[in-house]
């Protein structure tokens, strides 16, 4: 029979695991509200920024254009930017995109290509480090604490970059979280280097009417890095609107796990303490009937 | 009133400003350039510097921009900018003190940083002259 005290105690931690998640529950819910907010208000510049390269790209298909949008004509080497959380209790947030690169490094490497990572978030690091670890060129932490400046991420995109013209890779991709809802985020390669030219919503204005100034070269040797980091912006964002989501779901199922338990462990407290209750009382009723 | 074009000012974390006005001007790589209602369609990598917004022929706004961009059509005029900073709030000091910081840098860094720093340091540069050569 199970002790009445230990009962006690187990309620009692149980009780405080359930505060505990609960107000991560709300912090992640706060945090979400804000992250969901400045993934939309980046929104108008990457929109923006994809309508003039859609129509710069479609002017210099014919020419070839520079490298970051035409490649280096070759597909040996993929660089794959895993992007995770810093922190853990997110639910199956870190290990599904870690699943999914695990894959794609898998299908790579079968396919007989030469694989590199960059690890953004320290969760990815962790988890790959025991496999892959000789891949790893390099993690980064702490970016998503507090609010994600431009200019941090600006620097990321020039080192890729600038590893790019080094010829260290040849193909950059990044796997990150898209956020869909709270309760839904969808894995995402999304390759950046080469840049994948965005579909042209031929809207109004036909493509090629632009002047340029300086010229159409010039204009998009300016502009691909800034995609670069900009696409790499707004994937950080989407992911950490994602982080905040997946934890405040997995948050809130662990408060109700915790009620449930706390019902159950009470029920079983309530049946024991009844249990020996009527064991006393049949100790003193029995050596009162001996007498 | 007066024929007005649509003025949108955008940086990665946000839409900054986005209204009707009469004209704005814009530093373009190659020189200033005015933007009017009905302007050519054009494309244009911009410098360092300050944009003036005329509304009712009169500067209502002045902002200076770091990395921008800037598409151009008849109904409107948008800006891509990395960096927008209001006029008023220019700290070239600031800036400065930037410099001296990457400089100091690139003398315990290697090569390959060092050049990245290097590069650094003449954008940065640019980006002060155009600030202290901003008449207010």
């Amino acid at each position: 029979m199970p002790n009445l005290k230990d009962l006690k105690v187990r309620i009692n931690s149980v009780k405080s695991t359930q505060k505990i998640t609960s107000a991560m529950k709300m912090v992640a819910a706060a945090k979400l509200r804000r992250a969901q907010e400045y993934a939309e208000e980046a929104r108008p510049y990457s929109a923006r920024m994809d309508r003039m390269i859609a129509a710069l790209a479609g002017k210099m298909s014919d020419v070839g254009g520079p490298k970051l949008l035409a490649g280096t004509g070759r597909d040996d080497c993929y660089l794959l930017v895993v992007m995770t959380a810093d922190r853990g209790l997110c639910g199956g947030f870190n290990s599904t995109i870690v699943r999914a690169s695990r894959k794609r490094i898998r299908q790579l490497q079968e396919n007989g290509k030469q694989v590199k990572l960059l690890c953004v978030g320290r969760k990815g690091n962790d988890q790959l480090q025991r496999e892959w670890g000789s891949l790893i060129t390099d993690s980064l932490e702490g970016i998503t604490r507090g609010k994600i400046e431009f200019s941090t991420v600006a620097d990321i995109g020039s080192r890729l970059i600038s590893m790019f013209e080094a010829g260290e890779f040849d193909i950059c991709s990044i796997i990150f979280n898209r956020f869909q809802s709270a309760m839904t985020q969808i894995v995402t390669e999304q390759q950046i280097i080469p840049a994948s030219i965005p579909e042209t919503q031929n809207e109004e204005e036909t493509l090629g009417m632009y002047e340029y100034e300086p010229d159409e070269t010039a204009i998009l040797a300016e502009l691909l890095p800034r995609n670069v980091s900009t696409q790499l912006f707004s994937a950080l964002l989407e992911n950490t609107a994602s982080e905040h989501g997946a934890r405040m779901t997995a948050m809130d199922s662990a408060t109700r796990n915790a009620g449930e338990m706390i019902d159950k462990l009470t029920l079983t407290y309530n049946r024991t303490r009844q249990a020996f209750i009527t064991k006393e009382l049949i100790e003193i009723i029995s050596g009162a009937e001996a007498l | 009133m007066a024929e007005t074009t649509l003025f949108e000012l955008v940086s990665p974390e946000r839409l900054i400003i986005s209204k009707d006005v009469s004209m704005v001007v814009v530093p373009g790589t190659e020189g200033l350039f005015g933007v009017l209602p009905r302007h050519t369609s054009m494309l244009s990598a911009l410098a360092p510097g300050v944009i003036d917004i005329y509304e009712e022929d009169v500067i209502t706004e002045r902002v200076f921009v770091i990395n921008g961009f800037a598409e151009v059509t008849g109904e409107r005029c948008t800006v891509l900018a990395e960096d927008v900073i209001p006029v008023d709030k220019l700290n070239p000091e600031e800036l400065e003190e930037t410099i001296v910081k990457i400089r100091a840098e690139v003398d315990n860094a290697d090569q390959a940083d060092a050049d990245r720093l290097n590069k650094l340091i003449v954008q940065k540069e640019a980006v002060l002259q155009a600030m202290r050569s901003v008449k207010l």
